[in-house]
C-alpha cells in the first residue's frame, strides 16, 4: 500500500525517524504469519472495530475507511479534530478514532474554522453529505474555502438526502426520482444539479480540489490519492483541501448495491466528471497565499 | 498462499466484492448472519486461486475482508 | 500592580471588547450589525495583537458555529451581535448548550421585531433568559448598566463559561454600547493553559503516553434514556446556578414601592427613584444583574415584607413575568413599558412610579 510520501520535508534524520514510527504505526499491515504470508489489507488503526449502522452497499463505509487509512499513514490521528455533520454520517465519531465536534446541519466548515483558528497546529477535517454541504451549508463551505482555511473537507455526494429518507438534493440528477420529486427532477422547476468540485476550485483559498468516485476498485484507489492530496494541502500549509466523492445510496435509490454502483458509473460520472480541479502545488503557485491570521493585522481603513 | 478472510459478523451481503475479484472466486454463501445478511465466501477449493490483489477488500464498504498475500505472489496492489 | 489605577474613557462596546481581551479571549468571530460594530472593529486589531484570531464570518450563523468549534477546543472565544443576528445564532447556541461548550456571546439589543430599528431595546429578554433556540436549555445571562459593569461582566463571563461549561450571554443595548464613560480596567487574567483539559478536544493520543479514547462533543443522544439523562444533568447545572444571582438594590429598606428594572433602564430608573426620594417618596430600586438565574428569592423576600412592585422595561412586558412569578405568594407587580422605538428618560418614569405608589 502507499506509504513513503507521508514524511514531511525535513532533515533526513528526522525523516528517517518518521519512517520508523510509521512502521510501528501500522503493525497490522506488517503482519506476517507462520508461512511467511503477509497481511496486506486489514482495518485501519484509526477505525473503530465495530459494525456500522450503514445500509448494505452504502459507500459511507468506504469513505470512512479511506479517511482512517490516511490518518494512519500520515500519522495524524493524535492531532486530528474532526467536525462531523448531519446526515447518515452523523455517527462518524462512532467509527473514526478522532476527537470530534458534532456540527449543526451544514455548518461543519464554520465549526472547523473555529477549531483551526483555536488550534492551528491540529489537523482539522469535515465530513459532509451533499444535502449538508451543497444546500443548507452552501455559504459556510464557500467562505471557508475562499478564506483558505487550513482545513480539509471530505464531501460525499450521493445525490439524495439519505438520512431523512431520500428527498431531492441539490445534486439530484435530472430525471432522478426522489420522494420530493416523484416525477423525476425537472431542470425548469428544480434547477440543474450542482457541481461542487467545479465551484470550489474557483475560490481563492483552495489549494487542492478534486472529484473521485467510490464505484470501482480503480476509482477508489484514485480517490484515495486525491484525498491524500487534500490532506496534504492542509498539512503543508498550502490552503484549503477539498475532495468530492461520488457515492451510492442503494436504499434511497431503490436499487441493489450492485445496480447502484453501476448507476454511478453510467449516470453520475458523465455528469460529475472525475479528476483534479485545482492543484496549487502542481500549478507551482503555492506559497503565494497569505495564511489566515498572518494577514489579520491589517485591520484596513475604516 | 494468498487468501482472504471474510468476517461473517461484519459482512452485509452487498456482493460488491463478488464483482471485482479478477479470478471470480467470491460468491454468496447460504449462511445468514445474526443481522440477517447472507454472507460472502470463497469456497475452500477456490482459495488457492486468490492473487492477494485486495480488490475485494478495497470495495467492501464494511471492512469485512482481510487479505493475506503469499510470499511468492509479490506485488499486485 | 500597586494602586496606580488606570482610568479609561470608552464606549460600552469598547469596554466589552477590552474586558474580553483582559480575560484572555483568544478568538473573536463577528459580523457587522449596528449597534455593536465597535466590538468587532476593536477586536479585528486587538485580537491579532494579542496573538489570537479574528474572523469576520460570512454570517451570524457561521460566527456562532465558529464559536462552537473554538470553544470545543477549550479556547476562550467570543462573538457579538445585535437582535436580528442573535436570531441567526440560536441553532449553534442550542448545540453549545446541549454539548456543554463554553463561550461568551454578546447581544447589544436593538428594537424589533423584524428589522425594527437600531435604537436601544430590551425586547430580547425572553430570547435571552429562556434559552433562545430549540430545546430545553439556559444561558447564564448578565445585564450591565454601565461601561464599567460591561467590562467587569465580560471579564468574569469567561470564567463562568468555563466553570459551568455553558455559553454565557451579555445582554446590553444601544445605550450601554454607545455611551462613553470612564472605566477602571483590571489586571489581565493569566489563563491556565490546562483549562478544560478533561474534556476539550486537542487530538486523541491513541497510543503511547497519555493514551486515551477519542472524545466527542455532541448533543445527539439516541440511546434509551440517554437524552433524558443529559437533560437531567443540564437541569441540575442550571439549578446550581441559583446561588450565583447578582443584583443591586437602592433605597429599598423602607420603600413601599420597589421599582424592578435591568440594564440601561435600571440605571435610568435609579435616577427617577433618587429624584422621588428627594421629594420624600418611599420608593426604591431593585436591579437584577443576572437575568438568568433570576433573583427570585430576593424579590420574594421583599414581597413578604409587604412591599409592592413596579417593573419598568424597554419592551412590551417580559421581565415582569419573572417578577410576578417571584412575588406571587405575597403580591404582584405593576408594569410600565417603554415601547421599543421610543427613547426612555427618567422624567417619563416618575409619573408611573407615583401612580403605582399611590395605588393600594
Ligand atoms: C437545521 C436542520 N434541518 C434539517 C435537518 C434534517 N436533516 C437531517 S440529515 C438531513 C439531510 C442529510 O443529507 P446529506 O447531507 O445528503 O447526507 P446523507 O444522509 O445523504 O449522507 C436533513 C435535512 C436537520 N437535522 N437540521
Ligand atoms: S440511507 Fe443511503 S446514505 Fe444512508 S446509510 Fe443507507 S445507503 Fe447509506
Ligand atoms: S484478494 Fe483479489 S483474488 Fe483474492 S479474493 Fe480478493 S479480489 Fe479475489
Ligand atoms: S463487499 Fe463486504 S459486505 Fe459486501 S458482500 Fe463482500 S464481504 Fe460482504
Ligand atoms: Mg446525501
Amino acid at each position: 500500500m502507499t506509504k513513503a510520501k507521508t514524511a514531511p520535508k525535513a532533515a533526513p534524520k528526522a525523516a528517517a525517524k518518521t519512517a520508523v514510527k510509521a512502521a510501528k504505526a501500522a503493525p497490522a499491515v506488517k503482519s506476517v504469519d507462520a508461512s511467511g504470508d503477509e497481511l496486506v489489507f486489514t482495518r485501519p488503526e484509526a477505525m473503530v472495530d465495530r459494525a456500522t449502522h450503514y445500509c448494505p452497499g452504502c459507500h459511507h463505509g468506504i469513505a470512512h475507511r479511506l479517511v482512517a487509512e490516511l490518518l494512519d499513514e500520515m500519522e495524524l490521528t493524535d492531532k486530528t479534530i474532526a467536525a462531523s455533520s448531519i446526515g447518515c454520517s452523523v455517527f462518524l465519531y462512532n467509527y473514526i478514532k478522532a476527537d470530534t465536534v458534532e456540527s449543526p446541519h451544514g455548518r461543519a466548515p464554520a465549526v472547523a474554522t473555529g477549531i483551526k483558528r483555536a488550534r492551528p497546529d491540529k489537523f482539522v477535517f469535515t465530513y459532509q453529505g451533499d444535502g449538508d454541504l451543497a444546500s443548507i451549508g452552501m455559504a459556510e463551505i464557500m467562505h471557508a474555502a475562499n478564506r483558505g482555511e487550513r482545513i480539509t473537507v471530505v464531501f460525499v455526494n450521493n445525490t439524495v438526502y439519505g438520512m431523512t429518507g431520500g428527498q431531492m438534493a441539490p445534486t439530484t440528477l435530472i430525471g432522478q426520482r426522489t420522494t420530493t420529486c416523484p416525477g423525476g427532477r425537472c431542470k425548469d422547476r428544480e434547477g440543474a444539479p450542482i457541481r461542487m468540485a467545479e465551484i470550489i476550485a474557483q475560490l481563492g483559498g483552495v489549494a487542492f480540489c478534486a472529484r473521485g468516485s467510490l464505484d470501482s476498485v480503480k476509482n477508489i484507489r484514485q480517490a484515495k490519492k486525491y484525498m491524500r492530496k487534500a490532506f496534504e494541502a492542509q498539512t503543508t500549509g498550502q490552503g484549503f483541501g477539498f475532495i468530492e466523492l461520488l457515492a451510492g445510496c442503494p436504499t434511497n435509490w431503490r436499487m441493489t448495491p450492485v445496480a447502484a454502483n453501476k448507476r454511478i458509473t453510467d449516470e453520475m460520472i458523465p455528469y460529475f466528471p472525475l479528476g483534479v480541479y485545482k492543484d496549487l502545488e502542481a500549478d507551482g503557485t503555492c506559497g503565494s497565499m497569505i495564511a489566515p491570521g498572518a494577514a489579520g493585522g491589517e485591520a484596513g481603513g475604516k | 498462499m494468498s487468501r482472504i478472510t471474510v468476517s461473517e459478523e461484519r459482512c452485509k451481503g452487498c456482493l460488491l466484492c463478488t464483482l471485482v475479484c479478477p479470478v471470480t472466486i467470491i460468491r454468496q454463501s447460504e449462511r445468514i448472519n445474526q443481522h440477517g445478511y447472507k454472507v460472502a465466501e470463497v469456497p475452500a477449493d477456490d482459495m488457492a486461486k486468490c492473487t492477494g490483489c485486495a480488490s475485494c477488500a478495497t470495495i467492501c464498504p464494511d471492512v469485512a475482508i482481510e487479505v493475506w498475500r503469499g510470499k511468492k505472489a509479490k506485488k499486485a496492489a | 500592580m500597586a494602586d496606580k489605577k488606570e482610568r479609561l474613557f470608552v464606549k460600552g462596546n469598547e469596554a466589552i471588547a477590552m474586558g474580553a481581551l483582559a480575560a484572555g479571549c483568544k478568538c473573536f468571530f463577528g459580523y457587522p450589525i449596528t449597534p455593536q460594530n465597535d466590538i468587532p472593529e476593536f477586536m479585528s486589531k486587538a485580537m491579532v495583537e494579542a496573538g489570537g484570531e479574528f474572523v469576520q464570518a460570512e454570517s451570524e450563523v457561521a460566527a456562532a458555529n465558529m464559536l462552537l468549534g473554538a470553544g470545543a477546543c477549550g479556547i476562550r472565544a467570543m462573538t457579538s451581535s445585535s437582535s436580528p443576528g442573535m436570531s441567526l445564532k440560536q441553532e449553534a447556541i442550542s448545540y453549545m448548550a446541549g454539548s456543554e461548550v463554553p463561550a461568551v456571546i454578546v447581544n447589544m439589543n436593538r428594537g424589533g421585531p423584524g428589522l425594527g430599528d437600531i435604537g436601544p431595546s430590551q425586547g430580547d429578554y425572553f430570547q435571552s433568559t429562556r434559552g433562545g433556540g430549540h430545546g430545553d436549555y439556559r444561558l447564564l445571562v448578565l445585564a450591565p448598566s454601565s461601561a464599567q459593569e460591561a467590562y467587569d461582566m465580560t471579564f468574569d463571563a469567561f470564567d463562568l463559561a468555563f466553570a459551568s461549561r455553558n455559553p454565557v450571554l451579555i445582554l446590553g443595548d444601544a445605550i450601554i454600547g454607545q455611551m462613553k464613560e470612564p472605566i477602571t480596567p483590571r489586571e489581565p487574567k493569566k489563563v491556565d493553559p490546562n483549562e478544560g483539559a478533561d474534556w476539550r478536544l486537542i487530538g486523541a493520543p491513541v497510543k503511547g503516553k497519555g493514551k486515551r479514547a477519542h472524545r466527542v462533543i455532541k448533543s445527539l443522544f439516541l440511546m434509551d434514556g440517554e437524552l433524558a439523562g443529559q437533560n437531567m444533568k443540564l437541569q441540575a447545572k442550571y439549578d446550581a446556578w441559583k446561588k450565583m444571582v447578582d443584583f443591586e438594590t437602592f433605597q429599598v429598606k423602607d420603600a413601599e414601592l420597589v421599582v424592578v428594572a435591568f440594564g440601561s433602564i435600571g440605571r435610568i430608573a435609579k435616577n427617577a427613584v433618587r429624584s422621588l426620594r428627594a421629594k420624600g417618596k418611599k420608593v426604591g430600586l431593585f436591579r437584577p444583574k443576572t437575568l438568568y438565574p433570576f433573583p427570585e428569592k430576593q424579590l420574594e423576600k421583599l414581597a413578604k415584607e409587604g412591599k409592592r412592585f413596579l417593573t419598568i422595561e424597554h419592551n412590551l412586558g417580559q421581565m415582569v413575568e419573572d417578577v410576578r412569578l417571584s412575588v406571587r405568594k405575597y403580591g404582584d407587580s405593576d408594569l410600565f413599558c417603554v415601547y421599543p422605538g421610543n427613547m426612555p428618560s427618567p422624567d417619563d418614569f416618575e409619573a408611573p412610579i407615583l401612580k403605582a405608589l399611590g395605588r393600594k
